[in-house]
């Protein structure tokens, strides 16, 4: 499919890979998101901002099948509708994702975590037939210098910084060469030159996929977004680049009438 | 993990070496109703190593297994029941007004295809319940409750059904299979060299099994399902083959079973005796395979000696057992053995990092 897929793609800088439509969630009787569009570029580096409970996250749980929605429909170039598909159908349709606290498995080491990862035969019955312990692959000596765990590729896994983890988490997305990357808060918790590096991992990435981010620090976003798509309650509030969402009165409203205390108030001075 | 039990080195080689030729050899010392006695521990360790696969890789508890082994035990036990009947019904069947063979123990006259179903139909059994549970998402405890209904419904079932499958006493009164009289000296022996032949072929499956990518990804699932989703990986279908497998196992353990007892019966495959099986593992170790062996032979050993004594006993030893188990050695005798070699490694070179297992991190 990615063959078929790259064609049609490659031939406009700004083709949509990944097109949302009109999602609607809801979780018991509170409706989390509500109508909302979100379209993803090619190459992009966008991000998701908007005050606690708008409905971010949520999005993100929607393109990569966790949440399936009430309404609506998440299309990829091919037409295919992921609300339709489950987790791991998704993931091989070309999404990852990466969910705010690091998953990787802390028992194996950082090569057998992207050993897992990079793994094409999935299905159980090939599994069988594959050995435990694979060599690192060319593109998994690149991924761990792009990371920067090139030195700890033998340690185990939950032995790594709380960056180092997310990074390998990140690595390990990345061996699946998705073209779509959800990210949510991946610089969370993490020191200022951490922070730093990983938001800089991001716009290396950006060049090749397109790149979803959810994230709260307005520094960040400022710094490194190529796009800013606000919510708020559930819906799309504005859209456009970092200037262009501070400069708007109610992306302003919503940060400062409701929560003066937030570190966002900074972003829309 | 520790190296100690990986085959790869020279030492465990020569351990295993030793005690297979051991295993081999025990005939020569050991008295028939012993050496019987023997092959049975033996039949459930192959059980034991299909629960341990599922349990301790898998991180599934299941109570059901004693279904899986009375599937593999009741279809031997047809098989063997036609023979001695001939061409007349099986007794049983005259005793509850039967007049006629019902429909499904037609197939069970050959032996090959009552071999096939008894290895096919607990392992269809496992996969269908593995398939509708985990593809629904329904794990831990909810699964363990589900395969204790099972093993109540299957009983229920088999004590209901007197005029098809016996009732309460089971099927038994058969002596022979080939012509051999079951306990006869050399059908022992015979029957003990195929067991021990198929408990080796199993476990060295197993650890094929887990030694490949499918026991890695088995055990990832395990420790973060949603992330193994997440990497592209279908976490029930690597559930529900493993379970699959198990209950095929289980279901051969039935069949040697019921060749070395002569009877097989609601009781054997029931809550407790399910219960037991799992304890056999825990005992053992589980996640280890070996231990699953270990503990399967010991506790049953342990069984026959202490139910010869005291017959009331054995529920409180078991009961006292898991208890010990569960509050002191979570990882069973091979936990304990390794903690030990650890211990004395340590009290000979100091300098050593002692490497701790973490507790996996989930979300």
């Amino acid at each position: 499919m990615s063959k078929s897929l790259g064609k049609n793609l490659k031939s406009t800088k700004d083709s949509a890979v990944l097109v949302a439509e009109d999602i609607t969630v809801a979780f018991g009787g509170f409706i989390a998101v509500k109508g909302m569009n979100l379209k993803l570029l090619e190459h992009d580096l966008h991000f998701l901002i908007g005050p606690n409970g708008a409905g971010k996250t949520t999005m993100l749980d929607v393109i990569c099948g966790k949440t399936k929605p009430l309404s609506g429909s998440v299309k990829m170039a091919d037409g295919a509708d992921l609300t339709r598909l489950r987790e791991h159908q998704i993931v091989r349709k070309g999404v990852g994702r990466k969910f705010q606290a690091p998953s990787i498995f802390a028992g194996l080491t950082v090569q057998e975590n992207l050993t897992l990862a990079a793994e094409t035969r999935r299905s159980p019955l090939q599994a069988i037939g594959i050995r435990r312990y694979g060599k690192m692959s060319a593109a998994m000596e690149r991924i761990t210098l792009q990371i920067g765990l090139q030195d700890r590729v033998e340690t185990r896994a939950g032995a790594l910084s709380h960056g180092e983890k997310q990074w390998l988490e990140i690595g390990m997305l990345l061996l699946q060469e998705p073209r779509v990357l959800l990210l949510d808060e991946p610089a969370a918790g993490m020191t200022d030159e951490e922070t730093h590096k990983t938001g800089r991992l991001l716009q290396e990435i950006a060049r090749e996929r397109s790149v979803v981010v959810v994230e709260h620090d307005m520094e960040f976003v400022r710094e490194f977004a190529a796009k800013v798509t606000v919510m708020h309650e559930g819906k799309l509030l504005k859209e456009g680049t970092m200037a262009e969402v501070q400069a708007d009165p109610k992306v302003a409203e919503v940060y400062l009438g409701k929560r003066r205390d937030d570190h966002a108030v900074a972003a829309t001075n | 993990m520790s190296a100690l039990l990986k085959t790869g080195s020279l030492k465990m080689r020569i351990i295993w070496a030793v005690v297979l030729i051991m295993m081999c050899l025990a005939p020569l010392i050991s008295t028939e109703f012993r050496l019987s006695l023997l092959a049975k521990f033996l039949a459930l360790a192959i059980l034991a190593i299909g629960l341990d696969l599922i349990w301790g890789y898998g991180g599934v508890l299941s109570l059901g297994h004693g279904v899986f082994f009375g599937l593999g035990g009741y279809a031997m036990a047809m098989y063997l029941k036609l023979q001695a009947s001939g061409s007349t019904l099986p007794d049983f069947m005259g005793w509850s007004g039967l007049s006629g063979l019902p429909w499904f123990w037609e197939p069970f006259r050959s032996f090959p295809v009552a071999l096939l179903l008894g290895i096919a139909l607990p392992a269809l059994l496992a996969f269908a319940l593995g398939w509708f549970t985990f593809r629904n998402r329904i794990t831990g405890v909810y699964f363990t409750i589900l395969t204790q209904a099972l093993v109540l419904i299957t009983v229920t079932l088999f004590v209901g059904k007197q005029e098809w499958m016996g009732g309460t006493n089971g099927i038994t009164g058969y002596n022979s299979i080939f012509g051999f009289t079951l306990h006869s000296a050399g059908t022992t022996i015979a029957l003990y060299y195929i067991t021990l032949a198929v408990l080796v072929i199993a476990y060295v499956l197993c650890r094929r099994m887990v030694n490949s990518r499918f026991g890695q990804v088995l055990e990832a699932a395990r420790d973060g399902e949603n992330r193994v989703r997440f990497l592209g990986y279908d976490p029930a279908g690597y559930k529900t083959l493993a379970f699959a497998f198990s209950g095929a196992l289980a279901g051969i353990a039935g069949m040697l079973f019921v060749l070395q007892v002569g009877i097989i019966s609601p009781s054997m495959m029931g809550i407790v005796p399910s219960i037991e099986m799992v304890l056999w593992v825990a005992l053992g170790g589980r996640g280890t395979l070996i231990g699953a062996v270990i503990g399967a032979v010991v506790l049953n050993a342990a069984k026959t000696g202490i139910s010869e004594a005291y017959p009331e006993g054995w529920l409180f030893v078991i009961g006292g057992l898991f208890v010990t188990v569960v509050l002191f050695m979570p990882n069973g005798i091979v936990g304990v053995y390794r903690h030990v070699v650890r211990l004395l490694k340590r009290r000979g070179e100091r300098a050593h990092v002692q490497v701790t297992r973490e507790k996996p991190e989930v979300y």
